[in-house]
């Protein structure tokens, strides 16, 4: 694409001029090749920044202690040196799977009902409402966990209301918007002839959603709850509000338990010392799982589109 | 037993639109609940004194600047690597294994939880490089936190701009870069501008990230070096410390007009972008 020397670009410009002006614009395209290159392993780069610092902070501590004290031990007493984390390992568990149980039906129901039983119109609206509230800050959705769920289960199913299931719904609702939008984002991308071609066969609309639209569009669905199951895990402050913080492995749903989450943001504050590192420890837990997630998800997406 | 595909027709369409009634219900329901409780207690006075008692009385102007502050901090950070990365991504290369590096490394830091942002903020701004709890550690810590938005959203509208512009540039002499940032970039503009909202959106919300690298501080943030509290931290400490609910109910109104606010204009720019586009 570039000009051929013998083209005078400027032909009324000395020569000598014409060539400086030449090399200057021929270092800065091959500069601003090199530097897009170096600006472009900025996202990767952090990564790696933030993969580094977590574990140098945390791994030497869960050498320290030991694989099992750490993991699977029920005792967390950073005063008195018991770092178990188990108990939070459970409650995390017990919280994510609560908010999937939650936000995954109702989310792939949306997603459905958003593309193929209203008008498009209908759905222009309200898809972006949903996303706009993808948007909403997650202590908002915490403080109406506080103010209006926990009285609720409080008065109605006993218990402290401040509870696993409390965080589970809190937290169902919160993924909603990743689900649905990621959902309607697959199912709108099966071709159509696979809908006209079941409607073709006699089948009701309904018959060609299950049997092969949502065929079609599985691997993106799946990816949209695991990514929703990664926002679960890692969501800290709505989660902090909701399930009463008590370090204990949860009996029922309607227990008071702590997160991973929630136990970093809630001692981060003060710690210090073998404390601070436990935190870290803490975090790389939450680290490994998160990344284990969201490999799973991009697997996932890349069969759909690799289809 | 086998029911007629008629009836379970009409089942799931039952089913399914009670879902999504009962989805769009509950999420209209919180807005309209915090609205309704804030709304009545935002005033002027509110908005433009200082709090007093830690927040029990008084207003919150001081966590209204920092989180216009931060968010365009980090947004300034964040903005030339996104941006960069994109036009490395759309305009420069090939798919090779780079670019798979460059997106694998991108969407893995798009799916870390905010907590572990702040944490590694923590150790690495607040203590390492020892710039304190300060607007410069939460800067750079949201700057991370939203690179990935604005490097999908960039490329996208990157992406966009018609194959035949960057042709007609290259066949007036211009040079790659010339093309980039002549043709390429002015043209993706409203659509990188976009992916600034939305960054700015998700700043505006966060709380993890920011309470452990910008710290709390109810003072006016004077300089880079100074803490700042934003309004969710503020509201997260008002509703987590019992302080007020009243305040917090109408920080949390103030909070939601930001964020829809922010949110609406990303929505607004984007179907323009794609309005002119398909013209």
């Amino acid at each position: 694409m570039q000009d051929s020397p013998n083209t005078p670009v400027h032909p009324k410009r000395p020569a000598r001029r014409r060539v400086a002006g030449a090399f200057v614009t021929w270092c800065s395209d091959h500069l601003a090749r090199y530097v897009f290159l170096a600006v472009a392993f900025s996202a990767t780069a952090s990564l790696l920044l933030i993969a580094l610092f977590i574990l140098k902070e945390g791994v030497p501590f869960i050498v320290k202690i030991g694989f099992k004290d750490f993991l699977f031990a029920s005792e967390w007493d950073p005063s008195a040196g018991k770092f178990g984390i188990y108990p939070m390992i459970i409650a995390s568990l017990w919280v994510t799977l609560g908010a999937m149980l939650i936000g995954a039906p109702l989310g792939v129901a949306g997603a459905i009902f958003l593309t193929q039983f209203v008008p498009r119109s209908v759905m222009r609206i309200i898809k972006p409402m949903i996303e706009l509230l993808a948007g909403i800050p997650s202590v908002l959705y915490g403080f109406m966990g506080v103010m209006v769920l926990a009285p609720f289960i409080r008065n109605h199913l006993g218990g402290p209301g401040l509870s696993l299931l409390a965080g589970s719904i809190i937290l169902g609702i919160m993924v909603l918007p990743t689900v649905i939008s990621i959902s309607v984002d697959t199912i709108n991308a099966v071709p159509r002839t696979y809908l006209e071609g079941a409607l073709a066969l006699g089948a009701t609309r309904w018959q060609s959603v299950h049997m092969v639209i949502l065929k079609a569009a599985r691997s993106g669905i799946i990816a949209s709850i695991i990514l929703a199951m990664g926002r679960a895990v890692g969501e800290t402050m709505a989660v902090i509000m909701v399930v009463g913080n008590a370090v204990k492995i949860p009996h029922s749903a309607l227990d008071s338990v702590r997160t991973l989450t929630a136990n970093i943001a809630l001692e981060m504050g003060y710690a210090t010392g073998l404390h601070r590192q436990a935190l870290f420890a803490t975090g790389v837990v939450l680290f490994v799982v998160v990344m284990i997630l969201n490999s799973l998800a991009m697997a996932a997406m890349k069969r759909k589109t690799g289809s | 037993m086998r029911i007629p595909p008629k009836i379970t027709q009409a089942m799931a369409v039952i089913l399914l639109g009670a879902a999504t009634l009962f989805t769009v219900i509950v999420l209209v329901l919180i807005i309209a609940f915090v609205l309704k409780r804030g709304v009545p207690e935002i005033s002027w006075e509110f908005l433009s004194t200082k709090p007093k008692e830690m927040g029990k009385a008084g207003g919150i102007l001081p966590t209204v600047i920092g989180t216009v502050l931060l968010p365009l901090l980090a947004i300034l950070i964040a903005l030339p690597m996104g941006v960069g990365t994109a036009v490395y991504l759309s305009e420069y290369t090939r798919e090779n294994r780079i670019t798979k590096i460059i997106r694998f490394g991108t969407d893995c830091l798009a799916g870390i939880p905010s907590i572990i942002f702040g944490l590694f903020g923590y150790i690495f701004f607040v203590t390492m490089l020892g710039m304190g709890w300060s607007m410069l550690s939460g800067g750079l810590t949201l700057a991370i936190m939203i690179l990935p938005t604005i490097i999908r959203t960039s490329e996208e509208a990157i992406r966009a701009v018609p194959q035949a512009y960057r042709e007609v540039s290259c066949s007036l002499a211009a040079t790659n870069w010339e093309t980039v940032y002549k043709v390429v970039l002015p043209n993706a503009l409203p659509g990188i501008m976009t992916g600034v909202m939305l960054g700015i959106g998700r700043s505006i919300g966060e709380t993890a990230a920011v309470i452990f690298t910008a710290g709390s501080s109810l003072m006016m943030p004077n300089s880079l070096n100074d803490s700042v509290r934003t309004m969710s931290v503020h509201f997260y400490l008002l509703a987590r410390e019992g302080i007020s609910n009243e305040k917090a109910y109408a920080t949390a109104a103030v909070l939601v007009f930001a964020v829809l606010f922010v949110n609406l204009t990303a929505y607004w720019m984007m179907n323009r972008f794609i309005a002119k586009r398909s013209r």
